[in-house]
Parts: structure tokens; sequence; C-alpha cells
């Protein structure tokens, strides 16, 4: 798969993730609250969407022939947001205020708030269904535009979760592309001791996706399964993202206790460290 | 307005309106899940099969999927049971279409009692009160076919969520069709005490306004299909003009619209209040009218209270 992708490209990609990250971390220290962990393992899958793979223009958010992205676990917000500051859609200034009384950064997505976004979602099991119904409007009008979901591995044992992948299968919905951020840990663990979901490949293979195992750090990997999901030409693709929960982060790797609980100030300043800034820098 | 006229299908109402609306609003899509002969949205399928999408039994994502279609740009109806649509998909519906504003309409037939034989698994009696309590979310409960259709006309005109609670009997028509969101409708004038009813109980109230007008005891009747938008309004002229009101639903009196007229008047203008609906505890299995006699919705019963009120205000001996 792929590996053509030029190499400033990757080195683009990298630094804006690198970026992400920091904003992510600032947010959530901040905000006292939030989600790290899920929000700095989907950062490289978000960056490759928002920056190269999704037909995008920052100047016509409402451009009708846009590509749509639903955040389906729509906790890693900060990621998101981080994001489409960074891609230009707001000042980056304005990311601080997450969370806060009268922000538009709301916890969890909210396109009333922010119309950036495509979908709210939040409660989970749900975004994955609204991105089937994009989908299938997308087909009726004859559109070129293509519907992501990025869906949560924890997510996945929601049933939800399955009567839409069903329905994607069902329609032979070719511009669908689901991307499982899978970091393997949710609230309380790691997924495989509280409720399995593997064989996670094989399980949407039999639920009619083309599905495509990748390392979800590796760019070269990403654009790659991203492109292969657009050329895919009998029904929806999914991307099974093998992640690091809190990756970036080394005291958040693979730890649970950061899936929804901010950094201390102390722990801000080793995070920024890490990822090559610190708190004292001149922000945005 | 006074004459029940005979039963008519309310679903049926619905099913043709839907058809009328696909020929004029090309964006216009319809769900359903696995129901679609009993919710009669198949006579949309047999007309736009492309914009028509039975999903299976899956309700939850029968309203995120419809989500998606309405921040499309389309305006998609999605219809089931009562007990699925607003019970089974209740957080669906409270964050794919009322949090995120998504112009959906539930279209939810088989609501109450009058299921009848199918038992208490599927005698929806607390819709009204889980999707009123929704912000955004517009509720209407229609008393017989031509309102249904009106209904069915409206909520797609007006942007934004809305539940249609329908049932499932033949109900006798008692309305001209005219229907306006958040209006109140007088089907029977009377300054003695004010009846306010929805759905099926409708027609029953408005035998009992004709039998007390025999001995000389006039009530009004007041139609509050428009559940939410409510016609305060109305409801506080009722309560000034006539000093008590008996509500009748065929729904849970603890949530539902007598929830709402209690609460409505006791902050506005307290009159003594009645409330006849189905007591806090599930239906079971029974002939459907037989089943609304029994779990006290009586036209004897609406009498007795209604008398109960009269004798309260000095009205009647």
């Amino acid at each position: 798969m792929a590996g053509d992708a030029p190499a400033a490209l990757i080195e683009e990609l990298e630094a804006r993730a690198r970026t992400i990250r920091q904003d992510i971390v600032r947010m959530l220290f901040a905000a006292g609250s939030g989600h790290p962990g899920g929000s700095l393992s989907v950062t490289d899958l978000v960056t490759a969407l928002v920056f190269h793979d999704l037909r995008l223009d920052p100047t016509r958010p409402e451009w009708p022939e846009r590509d749509r992205l639903i955040l389906s676990k729509g906790h890693a917000a900060p990621a998101l947001y981080a994001a489409l500051a960074e891609r230009g859609y707001f000042p980056r200034g304005e990311l601080l205020s997450l969370r806060q009384l009268g922000s538009r950064l709301q916890g969890h997505v909210d396109r009333n708030k922010l119309p950036f976004v495509e979908a709210s979602t939040g409660c989970l099991g749900q975004g994955i269904g609204i991105a089937v119904g994009m989908a299938l409007d997308g087909r009726l009008r004859g559109a070129t535009s293509r519907v992501v979901a990025v869906l949560g591995d924890g997510e996945c044992q929601e049933g939800s979760t399955w009567e839409a992948l069903m329905a994607a299968g069902h329609y032979r919905l070719r511009n669908l592309t689901v991307i499982l951020d899978r970091n393997g840990i949710e609230t309380d663990g790691p997924t495989e001791s509280i409720m399995g979901i593997e064989p996670i490949a094989e399980k949407f293979r039999a639920f009619r996706l083309n599905t495509l195992e990748i390392d979800g750090h590796d760019f070269r990997a990403i654009l790659g399964a991203l492109r292969a999901a657009r050329e895919f030409p009998d029904g929806p693709t999914a991307v099974v993202a093998r992640t690091v929960k809190g990756k970036g982060v080394s005291f958040m790797e693979g730890q649970h206790s950061f899936h929804g609980k901010a950094p201390s100030r102390a722990e801000t300043e080793r995070a920024l460290r890490e990822l090559g800034t610190s708190l004292e820098a001149p922000f945005p | 307005m006074t004459a029940a006229k005979k039963p008519e299908s309310l679903r049926d109402a619905y099913g043709k309106a839907l058809v009328e609306l696909g020929e004029k609003d090309p964006d216009l899509v319809v769900l359903d899940a696995d129901l679609s002969g009993s919710t009669r949205t198949m006579l949309f399928g047999q007309k736009f099969p492309d914009r028509f999408f039975n999903v299976g039994v899956m309700e939850d994502t029968m309203m995120t999927i419809a989500s998606g279609l309405a921040l499309s740009g389309r305006v998609a109806f999605a219809s089931t049971f009562a007990v699925f649509a607003a019970g089974q998909a209740y957080n669906y519906v409270r964050q794919s279409i009322c949090y995120n504003r998504a112009n959906v309409k539930i279209v939810a037939t088989h609501g109450g009692l009058l299921v009848g034989p199918d038992g208490g698994t599927h005698q929806m009696i607390e819709d009204i009160g889980l999707m009123r309590g929704l912000p955004g979310m517009t509720v209407v409960v229609p008393a017989d076919a031509p309102t249904t259709r009106a209904v069915t006309f409206a909520v797609h005109e007006r942007a934004g969520p809305a539940y249609v609670r329908l049932t499932r009997e033949n109900l006798p028509t008692v309305t001209d069709g005219a229907f306006t969101l958040g209006r109140a409708s007088e089907l029977h004038a009377g300054s003695d005490l004010t009846i306010v009813a929805v759905g099926a109980l409708l027609a029953r109230g408005l035998e009992v306004a004709e039998e007390l007008a025999g001995v000389g005891v006039s009530v009004r009747v007041l139609d509050f299909a428009s559940v939410k938008p409510f016609d305060a309004p109305a409801l506080l002229r009722a309560a000034r003009d006539t000093g008590a009101i008996l509500v009748l639903e065929e729904h849970s009196p603890l949530t539902g619209v007598g929830a709402l007229v209690a609460s409505t008047t006791s902050e506005n203008y307290p009159v003594p209040v009645r409330r006849i609906g189905v007591p806090d505890v599930f239906g079971e299995s029974g002939e459907a009218w037989a089943l609304l006699d029994a779990y006290g919705m009586s036209k004897a019963r609406i009498l007795e209270e209604a008398w109960e009120l009269l004798k309260l205000r000095g009205k009647v001996q």
C-alpha cells in the first residue's frame, strides 16, 4: 500500500501533527478536564484527513461538494478543534476556550456551536449512522464528495455501531470510509479485558466492508489506506488503524488513567517539553 | 362539528400525505424499520423507491441515518411504532436529531393502549412525555384522519425535529381537518367546564359534551393536537371562562398532556383539573377498545369525572 507519498508531504504532516498535539495538551490543561488519550491517539489520522485527504476549503465551509468528516468518537473533540484551527477555520487562540461557558468549543463536538463540525456527537454509536445517512444522500445526489467517519474502539462495543456498519455494507456505500482508532484502551482499561472486540478486522469484513489494517501513526500508511478507500469500487472501506493511546506523551501512552483526565500543571509542563515546546512559549 | 363520522385510518392518511408530499418535494426521503406495511410508508416506497429506505429492525440507526440525510439538506420522515421510535431510540432521537437540530419528522404509529392484543410491551404510554421533554422537538397528536393529513403537511413545512403520534385503530372523524401548529381548536362551545383532549379520546370527549348538553350543562371541548408548541392562551382562556378542566389522553398523565395542563394552569390561573389517562401501570393484551374501558378511559368514567368537577364548581347538585 502506498509508500509513494513525497517525503516533503510526510514531513509537513508530521510537523502539523506535532503542533496539534501541543495544542491538545494546552487546551486540556486550560480546560481542566477532557480526554487526552483518545485525542492524541487519533491526531495523526485527523491530521492526514484535514491536511491532505479530505477535499475541504476553509474559505467556503458550506461548499456542497466538500468531503464530510464525522468524528463519531466525539470526545476526541480537542484533536478536531486543533486541526480545524491549524487549517484556518478559526483562530488558534480560541482553542483555549475549550469547555468554558459560552465557548464554541464544547466538550464534545457541536455543529450548532461550531459550524465547521459536520455533526454533533458524543454519545457513542451515533456518528457512524449519521455518516451512513450522509453517504446515502451523496449517492442520491450523484455527488463526488466522500464521507469519512472516525470511530473509537470502545465505541465498537455499542450495538448501534454494528447496525450502522451493517447498513453501510448493505447499501454498498463506496463513498464512505470508516476509520477505527484502535488504541486498545477505553475508560476503565484495555478493551480486550473489559469487552473484547477482536477479531475486529474480520468483523468488519463480515459486515461487507473492504477492510485494511495499518499503523495509525505512519503517515505513508495512512495516506495509502485513505487513497485505497477512495479507489475501492464495490462498497465502503474500513481502515483499522492500530494506534497508541496518549501517543506522543510518554507518561500518557497506553494509560487508561488519561482517557478522561486533564494533565496537572507539572504533567502539562512535562508533556509540552516532550512535544518540543513549553507553557511559557507564546501562544498562539 | 358534532356527530362523529365513520372511523377512518390515520395511518392511511399519513401514507397518502407522504405520497403527495413526495410529488412536490424531491428532497423528501422516508425511512422505516421493517414495519412499512403497518405504518403505511410503503405507499411512498412503492412510488419513490430511490428515496425510501427500509433499514430493517434497527430503530436506533434509522434515527441516525435520518439525521445524516437531513443534515445533508433533505427532509427525512422516519416511521415505526411509538414504543420503538420514542422508547427504544430515545437517546438517538435526543442527540442525532434534536441536539443536532436535524430536519427529521418522526411519525410513530401504534401509540397507546389501542395497540390491543400485542399487549403491554408494545403499548406505548410514555412517548408524549419523553418527546415533549426534548428541547426543540415539536409534538403533535392528531385525533382523526383529516388532522393527520394536515399535520403531515404542517411538520413537513416547519423546519426542525418533530414527533407525531398516531393511533393504530381507525378513529371517527371529528374535525374539519384544519390544523395550525401551536393552536388548539374548539370543537364544541361551552362555559361550564372544559374538556382538553388529544388523540383517540377526543371523540369520547365530544360525546360526553353532547350528552351533558342534553341536561343543560355546557362543555367546551378543545383539541390540543399541537402538544408542543402548546396553545397556553387557549387553555388559560378556558380556565377563566369555565373554571374547571378535564384532560383526556391515551397516555400516562404523569408526563403527558395532563401534566402539561396542570402545570400551565397552576402557574398562571389555578382551577380544578382532573386527568384521565392510562394510570401509572403497563397495559396488557385485549381487544383495543375494551382496554380503554378497563383502564379507566370509558365514556362512563369521563362523565363521572366531568360531573365531579361540575359539582366542585357548584354548577350542578
